[in-house]
């Protein structure tokens, strides 16, 4: 990704198309939200997976609009680099439009918080927002259709599975695979079973099995 | 029938007492059926909280101040009836850094750690690499401290050293890739740096400041009005959970429950460590006992002295570089209640202060203290600088800091 180009930035403010940071540890989803916006015109997607660099990657973007999931240990780290870095060139502030708290509340239900550039128009930010929610909704239902169709699957088995798409997939020893599950949900703060679902669903939605 | 409350909390060790007045029954005692979620950052614990998904929340005290004065977003009236515990927290330095810092299998003296470390920061900003500090938040206790600490002993933070905002569940892997070169940051997360051999303790925080506030129980303005009985209730239970947890026979018992999956979903034996003020400060090293560590219950130690919340907003002052409003000192002042405080648990047991505020770190020995109702003897408050806070005069002491 190369650094902007001043009058690339220019452009921009004249109605040029909008760029927007999808950041999500669940790959699954992100590509959920991405194929949403991809619906949108003069819109360019960004997905940010990966905690390490993260900071440095939003730089590189240059967004107009972040959406990042709730759920996200990264946020904190995320608000006070808007706050306080200079690395941007455009302030961006939380999307706190107070005179819309019902699509905040929305925002909050869905588990999606937004960024957004100062100055950008609200005309312009209602739809993205809109079909984030819309997204982030549908992979919630399409998580619990997972659950339901698997039986409310003990934990045990989701692991199983999860740690033969593993050995499956990148040819790993059965240990292994467990111990890179094991490792991810030390590194992200989460449950075993959290990344073991997150590899299942991530493996139905794209295609496996 | 029970009145419902939903708390908002982050898995850290000093969520233990909405989680133990629910696991106990403290709470169904008093008539209040508490229902916890767990997030992963400040930002969304405050969103929950601001947008009604919670009732209230485990909350950095700082936060609650900012959120009030309206640091970052659109200003909202939180209000803090009960402080959750004061201290817990360390500083952790990769292991090279520590070493040259801090005695051999020991915690080190404020002062002396800081002297050293002054050397250290000298070279790498020299060589232009900076020292750079992880926090867990830009309000937080965590990042006062430490500023507190670093600047006290003259090395200043954002020109000698940077501070950037690390999640807790990233600190370890932050000081592993080299991201950051110490943290200062709540257990389990030092000891989990410690365990994985990629951070050295050097200080605990209860060091720089004996008596320092650090979680809250904080609500909107209007929920705590709304719902101020069922609040009252939660106090008492609240207050239950503190006297639970500090004693020694519960110890197991509670860190077992702390880390189940749906709470810290953490190390019992990591867990059980802190809550025992011990903290083994380097793999395979000793593990040394600091008390008072962790201070969740004795002397008050739940009261929200409204010195607490002057002292961090002259804070927010300070590394905010804003200039000293009368009129967001006396909101800062407001967000403390010990009005609800006291109202929750007069006629129990527990002490009941006389005074709402106090001189911050001016006791060297233990004093008794003049009270409402029961006794109470306070131990040393004190800064590990010596300085002293009167509330009374924030201009004046904020003047007379580094």
């Amino acid at each position: 990704m190369p650094a902007l180009l001043p009058n690339d930035t220019a452009a921009l403010h004249n109605g040029s198309a909008m760029r927007i940071a999808v950041i999500d540890e669940s790959a699954a989803r992100a590509s959920i939200i991405q194929e949403g916006l991809a619906t949108l015109e003069d819109c360019d997607i960004f997905v940010v997976t990966e905690r390490r660099g993260l900071l440095a990657r939003i730089g590189e973007i240059n967004p107009d609009i972040v959406l990042m999931d709730l759920g996200n240990p990264s946020r904190d780290m995320l608000e006070e680099y808007f706050a306080v870095s200079r690395a941007l060139d455009r302030p961006i502030a939380m999307f706190v439009d107070e005179s819309d708290d019902e699509s905040i509340v929305a925002s909050v239900e869905a588990g999606v918080s937004s960024y957004v550039v100062d100055g950008l128009a609200a005309g312009r930010i209602r739809p993205i927002l809109d079909l984030a929610i819309t997204r982030f909704n549908a992979f919630s239902r399409l998580q619990n259709d997972l659950a339901e169709a698997k039986g409310k699957l003990a934990e045990r088995e989701t692991i199983d599975a999860a740690k033969r798409i593993l050995m499956k997939s990148r040819g790993l020893p059965e240990p292994k695979a467990y111990a890179e599950m094991r490792k991810a949900a030390m590194d992200q703060g989460k449950r075993i079973v959290d990344i073991a679902e997150a590899i299942v669903t991530a493996d139905r939605l794209m295609g496996g099995q | 029938m029970s009145t419902e409350l939903t708390i908002g909390f982050l898995p850290l060790v000093d969520a233990c007492l909405p989680i133990l007045a629910k696991e106990h029954g403290f709470a169904e005692d008093e008539g209040v059926s508490i229902s916890l979620v767990k997030d992963m950052s400040w930002a969304t614990v405050l969103d929950r909280l601001l947008y009604g998904h919670s009732d209230a929340a485990h909350l950095i005290a700082p936060l609650a101040i900012a959120t009030t004065l309206g640091r970052g977003r659109p200003a909202q009236a939180l209000s803090v009836p009960f402080v959750l515990g004061l201290n817990g927290n360390a500083v952790t330095l990769r292991p090279e850094i520590a070493r040259r810092v801090r005695p051999e299998g020991q915690i080190g003296d404020p002062a002396k750690v800081g002297a050293a470390l002054k050397e250290i920061a000298a070279e790498r900003k020299a060589a232009g690499r900076p020292l750079n500090f992880g926090v867990v938040h830009r309000y937080s206790s965590h990042n006062y401290m430490l500023r507190y600490w670093l600047a006290g002993c003259g090395i200043r933070p954002d020109v000698d050293v940077d501070v950037t905002t690390v999640p807790p569940p990233f600190c370890a892997d932050a000081l592993k890739q080299g991201e950051v070169d110490g943290i200062c940051v709540g257990e389990p997360w030092n000891s989990v740096a410690v365990e994985q051999g990629v951070g050295e303790i050097v200080l605990s925080t209860a060091q720089i400041w004996r008596r320092g506030v650090e979680k809250v129980l904080a609500l909107r303005e209007q929920v705590l009005d709304e719902k101020c009985e069922a609040v009252q209730r939660l106090i008492r239970a609240l207050c239950r959970a503190g006297a639970h947890f500090v004693d020694p026979a519960n110890w197991d018992l509670n860190s077992a429950i702390l880390a189940r999956g749906e709470y810290l979903d953490g190390s019992a034996e990591l867990i059980r460590r802190a809550i025992s003020d011990r903290m083994l400060i380097s793999r395979g090293g000793t593990t040394i006992h600091y008390p008072d560590f962790m201070f969740q219950y004795r002397e008050a130690a739940n009261f929200p002295w409204v010195s607490q919340a002057e002292w961090l907003y002259t804070q927010m002052v300070r590394w905010d570089n804003i200039p000293f409003d009368p009129e967001d000192a006396r909101k800062a002042a407001r967000v403390f209640r010990p009005d609800v405080y006291r109202s929750a648990l007069l006629g129990t047991g527990e002490p009941l202060p006389g005074a709402s505020s106090k001189v911050e770190g001016s006791l060297e020995a233990s004093m008794v203290v003049g009270t409402q109702q029961g006794a109470m003897q306070m131990e040393s408050n004190r800064f590990f600088d010596g300085n002293v806070f009167d509330p009374s005069d924030m201009k004046g002491y904020l003047s007379r800091l580094p």
